[in-house]
C-alpha cells in the first residue's frame, strides 16, 4: 500500500481532527469524573473568554504570549530540534527587557524605547539558547537535554539578580522595581480609547500586533529565504542536507538563535507590556504550553495562530470554570496535556485505522463505479 | 567537633535529599538503556507522589501508598511505552505530555477529593488518628551509642534512623547492576538499547523488552515519588517533584548510564543541595557564594559534562530511535 495514493487533505486535516477529538474526548471523561458536564463547562468557559471586551481582551492577551513560545518551539521543529528551552529563553528574555526599561524608561521616548527592548528581549532570548546550540553543533551534545538544564540553570541565575540585584531595597516581595509608565507598552483598550472606542480593561497590548507580525515573519523566513530552505532540508533529512553543501552547525546555531529570539519577545507581552516588572517565575509553564500549540498548529504559524487562540481560549477559559464549578484551574492543564499526547506522540495511532477507511470508502466507490458501467 | 558535626549534619541530610534521585536515576536507566529516552520520568515521580499519599490517607497505611504510588507510575510508563514503543511515537513529545498531564491531574483531582489547594490531607494527623506515614528505623543500640564521639555521630546519626526507602535506595544500586550486567535480561535489554535489529533478529520482541523495562522504570520512579510525599513531608503539594526527574535524568548521564556511576552523581548533587539548603550561600575564600550558584550547580556540570569537556558521556546508540521492523 503505497501512501502516494492518499490524498493531503486527509493528512492535514482529517488525521489532526481525529486526535484533537480524541484529546477532547478523554478530557470530558476527566471533566465527567470531576462532576461537570462537559458541555456546559464548554459554555461557561466560552461566556468567560468571549463574553465581553474585557474577557476577550485576557483571551487575546494569553493568546499572544502563546504565539511567540509556540513560534519559538516550530522554528525548531523545522529544523528536527526540539527546543524544550522556551520557558528559560523568555525568563532570560525578560531580563533583557527589563533593564532596557529600568534604565531608559522614562529618559527616551517611547518610540526610541520600544525597539531597543524588543532587540533586548530577543538577543537575551537568542543568548540563551546559543550556548545549548553551540554545544549541540560542534559536540554532539543533545538539544533537549542542555535546554532542560538552561531553564533550571536561568531560574536559579533570575532567582540570584532578583534577590540581589534588581529588588529595590527596603521591600520584602522577591520582584524589581516598577518600570517607569513611559516605558511600557500601551493597552489595546487605552489605543481605542484615543479613537472613542470604548473597550473594558484587560492586559491585552499591542504586542499582539508583533506576535502577528512575528508570524508572519515566520513564515516568510521558513518558507521564502535560503535560510528557511536549509532549515527545512537540515530537518528533514541531516546527512542529505549536509551532502548538498548546506552548514549543519551553522543551520543549528542560526535556527536556535531565532527560537530563542521568539522566545524572548514572549516578555514583551507579559513584563513590558501587563506586570511592569520583573517577578519570579513569570513564565509560568507557558513555555511549554508553546510545544503544545506548535503541535497542534503543525508548525505552521497561520495554525499556531489559531492554535495559540484555543490555547488563550482555554486559559481564560480555565479561569471561568474555577469561579463557577470551583474546580482547579490546572484542569486546563489536563486538557494541554492530553492535546500533546494525542496530536503529537500517538499521532500515528490514528493513521492507520483512517488510511484503512480512505482505501475501503475509494474502493467501494470504484466497484459501484464499474457495475454501474 | 563542630566541623565533625556539620558535616555528619550534612552527609545526613544528603541521603535523604538523593534517595528519590538515587530511584529515579536508576528508573531512567533502565528506561535509556533499552533506548527509551524518558523525561516522562518528571511526571511520573509526581503522579506517584499525589497516588501515594492520596492512598495513603484513605487506607491509613503507608504500604497502601507505596502500592498505590507504583501502580500508577507504572501506568504512566505504561503509557510511554504505548506512545513510543507501540506507536513509534517521539519519545520527548510523549515525556512532556506525560509530565503536564501529571502536574494537571494531581493538581485537579487533589482539589476534587480532597478540596485543600491541590495539598492531601496531613499523614500524620492524631486528632483523626491519622497515621499513614513511614517511620524512620532506628538501628539496635542507635540511642545508647550516640553519645559517642566519632562512632555515635557515624552510627546514630548518619547510619541509623532513616526512612526504609533509603536503605533500599542504596541496596537497589548494586541489584539493578546486577540485573543489568550480569544477567541475561540485562544483556538483551542493553543490546535492545544499541542494536534493536540484531536482537529481534535473535528471535527476541523488541516491544516486548522496551515494556519489561518501561514497566520496571515505572516501578522505581513509583518508589522515588511515594519517597517524597509519604516518608518525607507526610503530604503531597503540588509540583513538589520540583525539577528531580530532570536532575535524576541529569545525574543518569553524569554517571554515563552506569549504576554506579549514576549513585555518585546522584550523591554529589545531593551534597550541593544540601548544602543549598543548609546555609544562605557558602563561603570560598572569602568570597561569597549565592545559594542559587550551589543549586545551579548540577545543570552547569552536567551541560560541561555533556559538551565532552569532563569525560564523555555516550547513550546507549539506539536510544530515541523508533523501531520499525520492515526499515532495518
Amino acid at each position: 500500500m503505497s501512501q502516494k495514493q492518499i490524498p493531503g487533505w486527509i493528512y492535514v486535516l482529517v488525521i489532526p481532527l481525529a486526535n484533537i477529538l480524541l484529546a477532547a474526548f478523554v478530557a470530558s471523561l476527566v471533566f465527567l469524573y470531576l462532576e461537570i458536564n462537559p458541555l456546559d463547562a464548554v459554555s461557561t468557559m466560552f461566556q468567560g473568554a468571549f463574553g465581553d471586551s474585557r474577557s476577550t481582551g485576557y483571551t487575546l492577551y494569553y493568546t499572544t504570549s502563546f504565539i511567540f513560545t509556540g513560534l519559538a518551539v516550530a522554528v525548531a521543529f523545522h529544523c528536527g530540534l526540539f527546543n524544550i528551552g522556551g520557558e528559560g529563553q523568555a525568563y532570560i528574555g525578560a531580563l533583557g527587557v527589563g533593564l532596557v526599561c529600568l534604565a531608559l524608561g522614562g529618559k527616551v521616548p517611547f518610540l526610541i524605547l520600544l525597539p531597543i527592548s524588543i532587540l533586548a528581549a530577543g538577543v537575551f532570548g537568542a543568548l540563551w539558547a546559543l550556548i545549548p546550540a553551540w554545544l549541540q553543533a560542534t559536540r554532539g551534545s543533545h538539544i533537549v537535554i542542555t535546554t532542560i538544564m538552561f531553564n533550571f540553570i536561568a531560574s536559579a541565575l533570575m532567582g540570584y539578580l532578583l534577590v540581589e540585584v534588581l529588588k529595590p531595597e527596603g521591600t520584602m516581595s522577591v520582584e524589581s522595581a516598577v518600570f517607569d509608565q513611559a516605558s511600557w507598552i500601551p493597552k489595546i483598550h487605552e489605543v481605542f480609547a484615543i479613537f472613542g472606542i470604548k473597550l473594558k480593561t484587560s492586559p491585552l497590548n499591542l504586542s499582539i500586533v508583533w506576535a502577528i507580525l512575528c508570524s508572519v515573519g515566520v513564515y516568510y523566513f521558513i518558507w521564502q529565504t535560503r535560510w528557511g530552505y536549509e532549515i527545512r532540508s537540515t530537518g528533514q533529512n541531516a546527512s542529505a542536507a549536509e551532502y548538498a553543501g548546506i552548514p549543519l552547525g551553522k543551520t543549528v546555531i542560526l535556527t536556535m538563535l531565532v527560537s530563542g529570539m521568539l522566545a524572548g519577545f514572549f516578555a514583551l507581552n507579559v513584563v513590558q507590556g501587563e506586570a511592569h516588572q520583573i517577578k519570579l517565575s513569570l513564565v509560568n509553564g507557558m513555555g511549554f504550553t508553546g510545544i503544545a500549540v506548535a503541535l497542534m498548529g503543525r508548525n505552521h504559524p497561520f495554525g499556531i495562530v489559531l492554535a495559540s487562540l484555543l490555547f488563550g481560549f482555554l486559559s481564560q477559559g480555565g479561569n471561568e470554570l474555577q469561579f463557577e464549578y470551583g474546580v482547579d484551574p490546572r484542569i486546563i492543564v489536563v486538557l494541554q496535556g492530553l492535546v500533546i499526547l494525542f496530536s503529537g506522540a500517538l499521532e500515528n495511532m490514528m493513521k492507520h485505522p483512517i488510511e484503512k477507511i480512505y482505501f475501503k470508502l475509494v474502493a467501494n466507490r470504484k466497484t459501484t463505479a464499474v457495475g454501474e458501467a | 567537633m563542630e566541623v565533625f558535626t556539620n558535616l555528619i549534619l550534612i552527609l545526613d541530610a544528603t541521603l535523604r535529599v538523593a534517595t528519590p534521585l538515587i530511584f529515579a536515576a536508576l528508573a531512567g536507566m533502565f528506561s535509556e538503556r533499552s533506548g527509551i529516552v524518558n523525561i516522562a520520568l518528571e511526571g511520573q515521580i509526581l503522579a506517584s507522589a499525589f497516588a501515594g499519599a492520596a492512598a495513603a490517607y484513605v487506607t491509613n497505611s503507608p504500604w497502601m501508598g507505596l502500592l498505590a504510588g507504583v501502580m500508577v507510575s507504572v501506568v504512566f510508563a505504561w503509557i510511554h511505552a504505548f506512545a513510543t514503543v507501540t506507536h513509534n511515537g517521539d519519545h520527548v513529545v510523549s515525556g512532556m505530555a506525560i509530565n503536564i498531564l501529571a502536574a494537571g491531574l494531581t493538581a485537579a483531582l487533589g482539589n476534587f477529593w480532597f478540596n485543600q489547594g491541590g495539598n492531601t490531607p496531613n499523614l500524620v494527623d492524631p486528632a483523626n488518628s491519622i497515621d499513614a506515614r513511614f517511620t524512620p528505623i532506628n538501628f539496635p543500640f542507635a540511642d545508647s551509642l550516640a553519645d559517642v564521639p566519632v562512632i555515635g555521630g557515624i552510627y546514630s546519626e548518619l547510619m541509623s534512623g532513616h526512612f526504609l526507602l533509603v536503605y533500599l535506595a542504596l541496596a537497589a544500586v548494586p541489584i539493578c547492576w546486577w540485573i543489568m550486567f550480569r544477567t541475561r535480561f540485562g544483556l538483551r535489554l542493553r543490546a535492545v538499547g544499541e542494536n534493536p535489529s540484531a536482537v529481534d533478529t535473535a528471535g527476541i520482541s523488541v516491544t516486548h523488552m522496551r515494556y519489561i523495562a518501561l514497566t520496571i522504570c515505572g516501578i522505581l520512579a513509583g518508589l522515588a515519588g511515594v519517597y517524597l510525599s509519604v516518608a518525607v513531608t507526610a503530604q503531597f503539594l503540588p509540583n513538589m517533584s520540583a525539577g528531580k526527574g530532570y536532575m535524576a535524568l541529569a545525574a543518569l548521564i553524569f554517571g554515563k548510564w552506569r549504576p554506579r556511576g549514576a549513585l555518585l552523581a546522584c550523591l554529589m548533587f545531593g551534597i550541593l543541595q544540601a548544602i543549598a539548603d543548609r546555609s544562605q550561600g557558602a563561603s570560598l575564600g572569602g568570597f561569597a557564594i549565592p545559594v542559587q550558584a550551589i543549586e545551579a550547580l548540577p545543570y552547569v556540570l552536567t551541560v560541561i559534562l555533556l559538551g565532552g569537556f569532563i569525560g564523555k558521556a555516550i547513550a546507549p546508540k539506539a536510544i530515541g530511535k523508533p523501531y520499525v521492523k520492515e526499515r532495518e
